[in-house]
């Protein structure tokens, strides 16, 4: 078994990295915190388009799970968080929603602290205080147990769901197998497998909340697209051998592996049970891998046939590729190369190759959207703004 | 020979072709279960591993992806010229 090490967390969690955090609350800091970035190129900087602007309820509780969750994380160990004044999620309303977060947060407002330039200064030395602080912490034993690991796919071809994602599966299958959590969602991607997954719940309750999960996607994607609800299988799709909505679904879905479906969570919810997790989440990978890493995800696995860079602020992304060719062809934003799996490399093999990296990117090797600066980060919203 | 096909679960009565696959070539499978195909298969298409009945289940991943519509030959091209949805009629 391969050891892993971690950042142990007040609050019992375990952090596979020890970032500073340079979070806005609001998009019209967005400016500002690129300053930031430039100074503090060492420094996790995550300036977004949301903050203010949405009165929607479903949208403020968004809002209040994702950013607090976002300073929360186990993989950040000290927040700069830079505010307007004005905005709906303030500094004043997220610090009292984050509560004792077990870590240094320093809190600087623009309108309150000299304008952009003087508050990206004052942010840029709170960021590199906070650096020399994190940096004295040391790394320590870490148990699988202790690891949530997300699963993504985007940018999928035919093949996605015949070797990148029965990869992940098994992946998945292992981790679950030694204690630990898994989570994956796009519930856009589990329309017609309602039966197929119900039947794997722990509970009848768990089984309602799938087949009402499933349900609901169905209906809306109806309600939004009315008669190109059937394009969500696309000529793409059927042009690459996908026949129906179920086995383009089932190629998705096979990156949770074959466990037991433990708990159903709500975008970005944090599960309280361990194994296999569901999240009720959308398909739109900036969207979807916010919810997984905001629900807990240390490190996600992502699958791709067409290729992309995408990766997530603080949170390792290892990118699997589905075939050879984009492997080679985005030879700089991919990890793995499961398309090995067509010439005859067994699914365990690819399995074990991938949890061994697993084990080396947790234990502090970058990811190739890490090291080369790839994040995004987008969440959900239901309603327009004002 | 190189395998040409995967079976993703053992009771699946469909395989997938990993590469275009011409009528009269024969598929392989990594653990050796040959298929003499009767008709082209174009790369991660399905293929039939058994006679399928119409109306019969085509089951991938070990799951029912579809209902066929009319008989299937083993070796045969599997797609939406002879299957049907069982969600959304398309």
């Amino acid at each position: 078994m391969t050891e892993i090490t971690g950042y142990a967390r007040p609050d019992g969690k375990c952090g596979i990295r020890n970032h500073v955090l340079v979070l806005a609350t609001v998009s019209c800091v967005t400016g500002v915190i690129q300053r930031i970035a430039r100074d503090v190129p060492e420094a996790v900087c995550v300036p977004h388009a949301y903050g203010c602007g949405r009165g929607g309820q479903r949208d403020l509780e968004i809002l209040f799970r994702v950013l607090p969750g976002m300073v929360r994380h186990p993989n950040v160990g000290a927040v700069v968080l830079i505010g307007l004044g004005c905005e709906v999620s303030s500094t004043k309303m997220l610090m009292s929603l984050i509560g004792d977060a077990g870590k240094p947060i320093e809190v600087l407002n623009v309108q309150d602290d000299g304008g952009s330039l003087a508050t990206a200064k004052k942010g840029a030395e709170a960021a590199r205080r906070l650096l020399a602080h994190v940096a004295a912490q040391p790394r320590g034993p870490m148990q699988w147990a202790d690891v949530l690991a997300g699963m993504e796919c985007g940018g999928s071809d035919a093949m996605s769901g015949v070797t990148a994602n029965v990869a992940i599966g098994a992946v998945a299958d292992w981790l679950v197998g030694q204690g630990g959590t898994v989570i994956f969602g796009e519930n856009t991607e589990t329309i017609g497998t309602a039966h197929m997954l119900a039947r794997r719940a722990k509970t009848e309750q768990v089984m309602r909340q799938i087949t009402d999960m499933v349900d609901r996607a169905e209906r809306l994607t109806h309600e939004i697209m009315g008669d190109m609800a059937s394009l969500v299988i696309s000529p793409g799709n059927m042009d690459g051998g996908m026949s129906t909505i179920a086995e383009k679904a089932l190629g998705s879905i096979c990156k949770g592996g074959t466990t037991t479906i433990n708990q159903v969570v709500d975008y970005a919810e944090a599960p309280t049970e361990k194994g296999l997790i569901l999240q009720d989440g959308p398909g739109y990978d900036g969207d979807s891998m916010t919810g997984l890493a905001v629900s807990g995800a240390h490190i996600m696995f992502f699958s791709t046939g067409r290729g992309t860079p995408a990766g997530f602020p603080g949170v390792p992304v290892i990118k699997v590729a589905s075939n050879s060719r984009v492997f080679h062809a985005m030879r700089d934003d991919m990890d793995v190369n499961a398309g090995v799996m067509v010439d005859g490399t067994p699914r365990e093999a690819m399995r074990d190759e991938m949890v061994a990296l697993m084990a080396r990117v947790i234990n502090g090797e970058p990811t190739q959207a890490e090291r080369h600066g790839m994040d995004v980060f987008t969440f959900m919203t239901v309603h327009p703004p004002f | 020979m190189t395998p040409n096909i995967v079976i993703l679960h053992p009771r699946d009565n469909v395989a997938v072709a990993l590469g275009a696959i011409a009528a009269g070539e024969t598929a392989t499978a990594h653990d050796g279960e040959t298929i003499a195909t009767v008709a082209d298969i174009p790369p991660s298409h399905k293929i039939a591993r058994v006679d399928i009945a119409a109306g019969a289940e085509i089951i991938k991943y070990g799951e029912i992806v579809a209902v066929s519509t009319r008989d299937i030959r083993r070796g045969e091209w599997v797609h939406t010229h002879n299957l049907q949805s069982k969600v959304w009629k398309r």
